[in-house]
């Protein structure tokens, strides 16, 4: 007999991993990695700020990260700073502030390791709808949007000279990583949700022969990570979105070391 | 030196003449700029440059490194946005686009055949066709990151045939392909003109090959210095200028002087016209 809150943990993982995964696979190739990284660590301080307005923190987050990533977006436009060092500038200083504005929160309990790791033995049926919409409305994004963001992520000025239009594109991948961050908050944490999108792409690539066969290799490493995982957190006791994440890392490891020999 | 100031005289004007439509183009041109200028900070990359490509025609742009052809060409796509001025495209124009650099990105897992055929529909017979003429038959099932720099080359080409367009633009194509591919190239894509007809514009600094295949050759150095028949413009002194005597001197010929002089911001001076030298 599982426990409930297990199978709810279940649904959720799996149901993060398949949005997730694929997705990821489209940040791997437009080399987004720290950028959803600065978006999943400002969320941090959605999280301080839902809690301080007793708001809804999927609600809260969701916001959070779609103004964080408009922020992004626009400050991309500069080219006096590298965009990696603005960002790991931005990223550390949203840890910092969210850190802080979380511990000076006067609500009684506030668990700040699972804001920053996750807490999917912790996910309300709630959570469980808030997956299931967020996700199909990703998923069904990234399906319309597959072929211009393939043509997009080989060759950017190719594929506007042949009438793509990249600039609504980006717009629309940096919305897609903003809403799936927010559906990562409960089980990954803000430290850990944008290892469920880059860790299984990371895995997926080397055995993978067409984008279409990477983003399908991507999902069924992140589902099998997600039960593993949780079933080696429940056997040693220990936190079940890091078991989750290293259990992901583990594959791509062996995947690149496999393609190497 | 001497062989290059044969005569000055007979004043073929450097832009097209006779028959030939003016620099703004004909009513049916593919494409034109007309007085597009493009300004980036302090710096002015583009000057007033009116130009158009006929069906059907080569067109060459030629110009040292900074003389904004890769922003011209950029413009005429509608990449990038002219400070002023406009550009003026055919209705319906399907462009075929070989950029400069094709770095690939790694991470895409992607064959040949997908790459040509993502996001247009192609018939067997036509990719099939097409790697053939462009000589990619034989990697047609390889991953797109394991491909050099000349299978790239021909692949990125044959995607811009199979949109069946009515003007190719090339950025450079022979860079980063040895002398012998880029000699192939320009033959094979004089032939495709020849075949489907296609308006072609071609950037490049690399002359012999260049000047041997175009019907129009139009040098850039932030404005159009000169622009005509090859031979024209290889007699043209301000190509002189730009490409060294040595290019000058390959084709042997001076067939007319300039109006204007360049001070050293590179700003246009009108000169008065030399007295008529003694043949």
């Amino acid at each position: 007999m599982i426990d409930p809150f297990l199978l709810r943990a279940l649904a959720a993982g799996i149901g993060l991993a398949m949005v997730a995964a694929p997705l990821g696979c489209v940040v791997v190739w437009r080399r987004m990695a720290y950028f959803g990284e600065t978006i999943a660590t400002a969320s941090l301080l959605g999280i301080a700020g839902g809690l301080a307005l007793h708001a809804n923190l999927t609600v809260a987050v969701l916001i959070t990260a779609v103004l964080v990533a408009g922020a992004l977006l626009a400050l991309g436009r500069q080219t006096i700073v590298p965009a990696d060092s603005l960002l790991g500038l931005l990223h550390h200083a949203a840890l910092a502030a969210g850190v802080i504005a979380t511990a000076s929160l006067k609500t009684p309990g506030v668990d700040l390791t699972g804001y920053l790791f996750g807490d999917v033995l912790a996910v309300s049926n709630a959570d469980l709808i808030w997956i299931a919409a967020g996700g199909a409305l990703v998923l069904a994004s990234l399906a319309a949007l597959w072929q211009p963001l393939i043509r997009l992520s080989v060759h950017e000025e190719l594929a506007a000279a042949e009438g793509v239009n990249t600039g609504r594109i980006k717009i629309a991948v940096t919305l897609l990583i903003a809403v799936t961050v927010a559906l990562a908050m409960k089980i990954a944490g803000a430290l850990l949700a944008i290892a469920f999108l880059v860790v299984p792409a990371v895995a997926a690539r080397p055995l993978a022969h067409s984008a279409e066969r990477m983003a399908l290799i991507a999902t069924a490493i992140a589902t099998a990570s997600v039960a593993t995982g949780l079933m080696v957190s429940s056997t040693w006791d220990i936190p079940a979105g890091p078991a989750i994440v290293l259990v992901m890392a583990t594959s791509a490891v062996a995947s690149l070391a496999a393609r190497r020999i | 030196m001497t062989a290059l100031a044969a005569h000055s005289h007979g004043h073929h004007g450097c832009a097209a003449h006779g028959h030939e439509p003016g620099p703004a183009g004909s009513a049916n041109a593919l494409i034109a700029a007309h007085g597009v200028s493009v300004v980036k900070g302090t710096r002015t990359l583009l000057d007033q440059i009116t130009l158009a490509i006929e069906p059907g025609e080569i067109v060459t742009l030629i110009g040292p490194n900074g003389a904004g052809k890769t922003t011209l060409v950029r413009a005429l796509l509608g990449l990038e946005r002219p400070t002023s001025g406009h550009i003026h495209r055919k209705p319906g124009l399907a462009v075929g686009y070989v950029p400069q650099r094709f770095g690939i990105e790694p991470a895409i897992p992607l064959t040949v055949e997908r790459f040509l055929t993502l996001g247009q529909t192609v018939t067997k017979s036509a990719l099939d066709e097409t790697l053939t003429e462009v000589g990619a038959g034989r990697i047609r099932h390889q991953q797109l990151p394991e491909l050099s720099g000349g299978e790239l080359q021909r692949v990125v080409l044959a995607r811009a045939l199979l949109r069946q367009p009515d003007l190719l633009v090339l950025d450079e194509p022979s860079r980063g392909v040895d002398h012998l591919g880029e000699a192939e190239l320009y033959a094979l894509i004089a032939r495709l003109r020849a075949s489907r007809g296609f308006g072609v514009l071609l950037v490049s600094h690399d002359l012999h090959i260049v000047m041997a295949n175009a019907d129009r050759v139009v040098c850039l150095n932030g404005h159009i210095c000169c622009s005509g028949h090859p031979e024209t413009v290889a007699g043209h002194p301000e190509y002189a200028r730009l490409f060294g005597t040595e290019a000058v001197a390959a084709f042997g010929i001076y067939t007319h002087h300039h109006d204007h002089d360049h001070d050293l911001t590179g700003a246009p001076v009108t000169r008065p016209p030399l007295p008529k030298a003694d043949p």
